[in-house]
């Protein structure tokens, strides 16, 4: 059976933006599946709204849309497109319900296009919980008991038929949103209510629990000739209980007989049959008793999921692209194994190693959520960690994680150890070690989680090891460094124990021959060569890295994702990656993050799956000499080791690591602004509560205050009076380390100005001045921004083109930079230089169709502006031109946060961004909320609530609406405004002030818009309340006046525009021309 | 921690730490890459002879348990591994697995590279060791690996095999009370399996689809297994190499046509030899349990559990004859042919898998429909 021929045009929905549940990982499936589609000479028209990924490249795909991934656009694609095919697999859970809407709504048929990857019913069979669990009985496997239910009532009588704890899942949402698990009537109650009212379909699953249970996940594939392989099976460190998205997991499955998994093998084939999945991969998931081998069959996901990414970087079996090729007729047995070269891809991969996947949270990011975890998962990242044993992986991964705290030196509070142990959170691991350090047994803690005795009593294998390391050791011995290094502890560790440097210890181990060798990732456990340099380190005999001579250039990953650096910055290393193989050098990619593009083995010409520490570096380097590490496209991580490399000889190509951290030292870079002469916001730095207060008092409030060298704003407040700058002071130590804290002026009601430039070293050519949405003051990550800018007078624009210019040469950069104006009253200032690339790389290069991380590459080595000139459309100085509007628009994540506030400040929250293209900027702005999930109403009640100095500017913007046909309503002194200014208003209580008040209007559903902005001292309970509320019953909420103005444009647009969409190719056409 | 040295006839030495047995075993060492089912690697008679290397990392974790033995005790001549699990964790687990190994004197070294040591074997092909415990010398082990005679020419299969025919009835154990087991048919059929090393999953397996089975001696011969009036033979897996057992294949040639025959592995490399055929040496053998099979009659693929040095040159056999019916989809070796005439099919894998997938089954179905007469 194979390749099909008579289908040409091939539809690929991604995923939309990053959100909690939906990361990278479908960044990764989508352009694989795009790549595979291509190069067996399909058309790939392409949609996403997200404009940071790799896939939405206009050279990845025929047709590129970054357009809303709703009913309508895709109506609007496939009605301008008419492909052949719609591949639903690879998109993640909003590709495949987006796959089954237009099927409802009779798109496909309409227009003759085939879903392709999982039939209709195949999804539906999988997805609803009835019908999954009859499907399931019929082939005999059993299903936790269960009820669906769609009200309150039936799930009490359920509830109290199978008592307590019980499971709550809400049909059809992400991640497990609105789920949770009760141990009680009222927390069932409260889980309930949210979880009917969250799934689109308002049926909520109340389920048996199997808390305590092992958990499991099978990546099975499987094609049209009913050929099924199981690619890896997974076994989950945290037991059932923790979604597995915030679970460990471990690669293979370690603590099951062949038996027992050869009888979870039949049954997630069965299950595949039985569902109907055709071709491709699906991912099914199994808990199992642990006392009396009781299995029972969780879930099933008929597509690739976040698992299946993470069993394709475990094993090498790259799931999405085979399944792509299944989808078009390919049989598994016509397929290749890559890696191998000549056997097929119908087998199933045996590994030689253990792989660990450990989960990174955001916390820290939202004070006031409750950082247990459940079955609703709250991560934000991943880093996956490769060891020849359970031991040496699990250590690998957790110094993956950059928790910017040094391993070991974690503050525990031994009073906290059984709830820590029996409640499930981020710390639960350290906690574990931490518990046994004191004394505690495998069995004891084994009894507290129910985490499996035998991976306990590895990491009980690595404490009492690291408990024999403490003291000076004289001149540790080799046996010991090399079981340190086997049980994968760091040399930073070991140093510790030691009071040694970090160095002396590598140079010891070095000494006594303990280095690092690498592994190939081969599918096969080494039974055929492999022709892919997939590798990983390890203590063994023999290396396998085979480094070859030539000129080659290391690029650093930007590790897992976290909130303020996620896939933007992979994007700009695969291109660099790119980029360098077009140049004939030899790409060396370093990253630890399963979920990428930048660590599937087909993206460079190597690939290093190693964690991003000096060690590990220094490793890779030791081994393959390159010519030149690359730091500044991977967010703060490659750039904290940039210094330190360099000291010990390693070439950093591009600009100067001393340069880079001259941008980020407050003296020595307020000098350079004085000499050049730009204006930035008074300053300071301190370096204990005193200095800060007194800074502050010099320049007056209110004060940014913010650690150095940090990404996304993270622990950055803005201080309105000393007392909160005290506080900040006595939290923020602990992040700030030994860097002083930085005490801004904070500019008030400014406009604020991101700029990305390339600069060869004498010329600047600059790439986008992205004017914010929202004024200064919110984090730039957080604000929506607009390409081209729109508002600001041409003497701005210019004076910006000119600081810009002088800055990157005065820096002496070499590729990428990234500015922060503040505009305030006419004055420019500069808020931020970041010689790197900056999260807005992707979106400035989609909008101008001009790729910025590959040209900066090329200047970085060594080639000029006027080399792109084919690429830039001819510029090599001024600013590259916008052909259409451009706002990009961020995506939070407070759904899954209930009880956290979310009011929009300097610390970075956004978890994703999405692209709205227009030909004006409310059409470009109502797309990129549609996107976001926050669509604006096109009729209804708008409530309207500002403090004294928006007034008028409110009083514009409920005109405005008003014209559009809206009725407002407003707290007294907003409606007061209102109705001077001649408007027709209704009034409403505020929260503090008696009922009904605007919760009770929001909660009734009569508000379809808020427009808030806070009173500019810190947040009062009852704005909280109103901003909570907005997020529960997802009424659009607006908090600030900039933003209201845009809600009001988009609304016009609504009623003014027809729905139409662009393709990135059409709309870069012309320069492609010139 | 006591140490262990493996060292191989070609010079290369590797040292570990020492598990098991505190002994000295020689054989000739090979690897196998499933991922599962150690203790049935442990207790397969077809590794009588061998030093195993497991290529799974973590080895012992689940321990071992009474149900899942495919023999009586362990047949492996030493293990080596990269990481051996001090404790079992599982329900089902009765003996750790260093337990079970020293009580049957079976070293195991592990804490070595194993990668580098299954990449050796893979350039270089096969070769003899000897693993010890007790000899610190490197150089003397390595004589003494040199010394060992090579496996190619032994009828080691007379050697496994039972000394007395007895009755097998025993179908298989859940091991969990969700697993899927149709509980076995009432016997419709009498199966005279030869021994030549048989897996106790192939026994349990023929129970499950409705036999009584009497297993016979390797050396039984064709008249004796045919007064048992058997519906149908069996024969079985077993070590080394097929082309000395001059006896056993004069037997089957004098079986075929009389009664329908199914053989696994060694069973099948007889047949071939039987139907005059050849067999030949594997460079570094088939041992795992993710071997893709094509079934050449139904263009299905089927993965498949191996274990196997050896192996059918399919150039050597008369196919007016006989046919090919499966195909090993890595290297193309032949998997498994039947009489075009006489009832009568085999296979190289093994589809009783233990350890291994169970994609394969049909097989024993298509034997009873054979002895049905279908």
């Amino acid at each position: 059976m194979p390749r099909r021929n008579d289908l040409h045009r091939i539809l690929i929905a991604g995923s939309g933006p990053i959100v909690i549940g939906q990361g990278c990982e479908f960044d990764y499936s989508g352009t694989q599946a795009a790549k595979a589609l291509r190069a067996d000479g399909y058309q790939v028209v392409l949609v996403n709204s997200n404009p940071a990924t790799i896939m939405t490249d206009p050279d990845l795909a025929d047709r590129t849309y970054v357009e809303p991934l709703t009913l309508p656009y895709l109506e609007e694609i496939i009605r301008r497109e008419r492909p052949d095919a719609l591949l639903s697999t690879v998109g993640g859970q909003t590709g495949l319900n987006l796959s089954v809407e237009l099927a409802e709504a009779g798109v496909l048929e309409r227009y003759g296009v085939e879903l392709i990857g999982a039939r209709i019913d195949a999804i539906k069979k999988a997805e609803d919980r009835l019908l999954f669990k009859d499907a399931m009985r019929r082939i005999g496997l059993e299903t936790p008991q269960s009820h669906l239910v769609t009200s309150p009532r039936d799930g009490l009588d359920f509830a109290e038929s199978i008592g307590y704890p019980c499971i709550l899942r809400p049909s059809f949402t992400l991640g497990g949103t609105g789920g949770g698990i009760a141990y009680n009537r009222e927390e069932l109650v409260e889980i309930l209510e949210r979880g009917l009212f969250l799934s689109p379909v308002h049926e909520v699953l109340i389920e048996e629990s199997a808390l305590g249970w092992k958990e499991f996940e099978l990546e099975a594939m499987r094609d049209l000739a009913d050929n099924c392989i199981i690619v890896c099976p997974i076994e989950n460190f945290d037991p059932m209980g923790v979604h597995t998205g915030d679970s460990i997991t471990v690669a293979p499955a370690q603590t099951l007989t062949d038996r027992e998994y050869q009888m979870m093998r039949d049954a997630a084939i069965r299950c595949l049959r039985e569902i109907g999945v055709d071709t491709g991969g699906s991912n099914v998931q199994f808990a199992i008793n642990p006392h009396n081998g009781r299995m029972v069959i969780i879930e099933m996901n008929p597509r690739v999921s976040r698992s299946s990414a993470l069993a394709s970087k475990a094993t090498g079996f790259p799931i999405a692209k085979i399944a792509a090729r299944l989808a078009v007729g390919y049989r598994l047995d016509e397929i290749r194994n890559d890696i191998t070269r000549q056997t097929p891809a119908c087998f199933e991969p045996t590994i030689d190693y253990v792989v660990v996947k450990i989960p990174k949270w955001a916390f820290e990011k939202f004070p006031g959520a409750d950082p247990s975890l459940g079955t609703q998962m709250k991560s934000v990242g991943e880093v996956m960690a490769i060891g020849r044993t359970f031991k040496e992986a699990l250590s690998k991964g957790m110094r993956s994680l950059e928790t910017g705290r040094a391993f070991g030196s974690e503050k525990f509070d031994k009073e906290l150890i059984g709830q820590k142990l029996i409640t499930p959170t981020p710390d639960r691991l350290n906690y574990i070690r931490f518990a046994m350090a004191a004394g505690y047994t495998v069995a004891e803690i084994c009894e507290l989680t129910s985490i499996d005795r035998w991976f306990l009593e590895q990491i009980k294998e690595v404490v009492d090891f690291e408990a024999g390391l403490a003291g000076p050791a004289g001149a540790p011995s080799h046996d010991t460094l090399r079981r340190a290094k086997r049980y994968g502890i760091s040399d930073v560790q070991l140093a510790q124990a030691w009071g040694m440097e970090e160095i002396a210890v590598r140079e010891r181990r070095k000494e006594l021959g303990v280095r690092a060798v690498f592994s190939r990732v081969d599918t096969c456990a080494a039974e055929f060569e492999s022709f892919t340099p997939y590798l990983y380190s390890c203590y063994e005999s023999s290396c396998e890295a085979d480094a070859r001579d030539g000129r080659k250039v290391v690029i650093l990953g930007s590790g897992p994702n976290r909130i303020g650096q996620g896939i933007e910055f992979d994007y700009c290393c695969c291109h660099a990656s790119f980029a360098l193989q077009e140049m004939g050098v030899e790409s060396i990619m370093v990253n630890c993050n399963p979920e990428t593009v930048s660590t599937d083995y087909d993206t460079s010409d190597r690939l290093y799956f190693e964690p991003l520490t000096l060690e590990n570096v220094l490793n890779i380097c030791d081994t393959e000499k390159p010519g030149g590490v690359i730091v500044q496209f991977g967010g703060q991580t490659p750039l904290n080791l940039a210094l330190p490399l360099k000291r010990l000889g390693v070439p950093i190509i591009g600009t100067d690591p001393e340069n880079i951290d001259l941008a980020e030292d407050r003296q020595l870079f307020g000098k350079l602004l004085d000499s050049l002469g730009i204006r930035c916001p008074a300053n300071g730095t301190a370096t204990s509560v005193e200095e800060a207060c007194a800074v502050a008092r010099r320049i007056g409030y209110p004060v940014l205050v913010r650690p150095s060298y940090v990404l996304g704003g993270r622990a950055m407040v803005i201080a309105y009076d000393e007392e909160m700058v005290r506080q900040y002071m006595r939290e923020a130590v602990s992040f700030s380390q030994d860097r002083p804290v930085l005490v801004d002026r904070f500019l008030e009601d400014a406009t604020e100005v991101d700029v990305d430039a390339l600069s060869d070293g004498d010329g600047v050519l600059i790439a986008g001045i992205m004017e914010h949405i929202e004024e200064a003051g919110v984090h730039s990550g957080d604000s929506s921004c607009v390409l081209p800018a729109q508002s600001l007078a041409e003497t701005a624009v210019r004076a910006i083109e000119e600081y810009t210019v002088r800055l990157a040469r005065a820096l002496h950069v070499v590729g990428l930079m990234n500015v922060q104006y503040a505009i305030q009253n006419g004055t420019l200032y500069v808020l931020e230089v970041n010689p790197r690339a900056s999260r807005t790389v992707p979106y400035v290069s989609k909008a101008t169709g001009v790729p910025l991380p590959k040209i900066a590459v090329g200047l970085m080595c060594g080639r000029k502006l006027t080399d792109y000139t084919h690429l830039t459309g001819g510029r090599v100085s001024g600013t590259l031109a916008v052909p259409q509007t451009f706002v990009k628009s961020p995506v939070f994540p407070f759904n899954k946060f209930p009880g956290v506030d979310p009011v929009l400040g300097p610390e970075m929250r956004s978890t994703g961004e999405v692209m709205g293209v227009g030909v004006n900027f409310g059409e470009a702005f109502l797309k990129a909320q549609i996107s976001a999930g926050s669509p604006l109403p096109e009729k209804g009640m708008v409530f309207i609530s500002v403090n004294d100095r928006h007034k008028p500017e409110a009083v514009k913007v409920a005109q405005s609406f008003a014209a559009l046909g809206f009725r407002l309503v407003a707290t007294r002194g907003t409606a007061a405004a209102l109705r001077n200014a001649g408007l027709t208003c209704k009034t409403v209580f505020k929260v503090n002030e008696g009922r009904p008040n605007a919760v009770d209007l929001l909660k009734g559903g009569a508000i379809q818009l808020a427009i808030y902005t806070t009173t500019g001292g810190p947040a009062f309970h009852d704005e909280k309340a109103i901003r909570r509320s907005a997020v529960t019953y997802r009424v659009p909420c607006v908090t600030t006046m900039s933003g209201a103005r845009a809600a009001a444009d988009a609304v016009a647009a609504k009623l003014r525009d027809p729905i139409r969409v662009w393709s990135l190719q059409e709309i870069h056409a012309q320069k492609t021309v010139a | 921690m006591n140490s262990a040295i493996l060292a191989l006839e070609d010079g290369t030495v590797f040292e570990g730490r020492s598990f098991g047995a505190p002994a000295e075993r020689s054989g000739e060492v090979v690897f196998n890459t499933a991922l599962t089912g150690y203790q049935e690697v442990f207790t397969d008679p077809s590794y009588s002879g061998q030093i195993v290397i497991l290529t799974n990392p973590q080895i012992g974790n689940y321990g071992t348990n009474a149900a899942d033995n495919e023999a009586a005790h362990p047949y492996i001549e030493g293990l080596v591994v990269r990481e051996f699990s001090a404790m079992a964790s599982n329900w089902r687990s009765d003996t750790e697995a260093n337990a079970f190994l020293t009580q049957a004197g079976i070293p195991v070294v592990d804490d070595l590279d194993t990668r580098a040591l299954v990449r050796h074997l893979r350039t270089r092909g096969v070769m003899r060791g000897v693993l010890s415990a007790t000899e610190k010398d490197a150089a003397k082990l390595v004589e003494k690996a040199r010394a060992i005679p090579s496996m190619t020419g032994l009828d080691l299969a007379s050697r496994v095999s039972t000394a007395e025919r007895y009755e097998w009835t025993r179908p298989l154990d859940r091991c969990s009370p969700s697993e899927l087991l149709s509980p076995a048919p009432e016997v419709r059929y009498h199966v005279v399996a030869y021994d030549f090393g048989i897996k106790q999953n192939i026994l349990r397996r023929l129970v499950q689809v409705g036999c009584r089975v009497t297993v016979v001696p390797s050396l039984t011969s064709a008249e004796d297994a045919l007064a048992l009036h058997p519906d149908g033979i069996f024969l079985s897996n077993g070590p080394g190499d097929p082309e000395p057992l001059h006896t056993q294949v004069a037997n089957i040639r004098k079986l075929i046509g009389r009664k329908p025959i199914f053989g696994i592995c060694l069973g099948h490399q007889l047949l071939g030899l039987a139907c005059g055929g050849k067999t030949y040496k594997l460079k570094f053998g088939h041992r795992g349990a993710n071997h893709p099979v094509r079934n050449e009659v139904t263009a299905r693929v089927e993965i498949t559990s191996h274990n196997h040095g050896f192996a059918v040159d399919p150039d050597s056999l008369n196919l007016n004859e006989l046919e090919i019916t499966h195909t090993n989809l890595n290297d193309g070796t032949l998997e498994g042919f039947r009489h075009r005439s006489h009832a009568m099919f085999c296979v190289q894998y093994h589809p009783e898998a233990a350890p291994g997938p169970h994609d394969s089954h049909y097989l024993f179905d298509d034997f009873v429909r054979l002895m049905g007469g279908k």
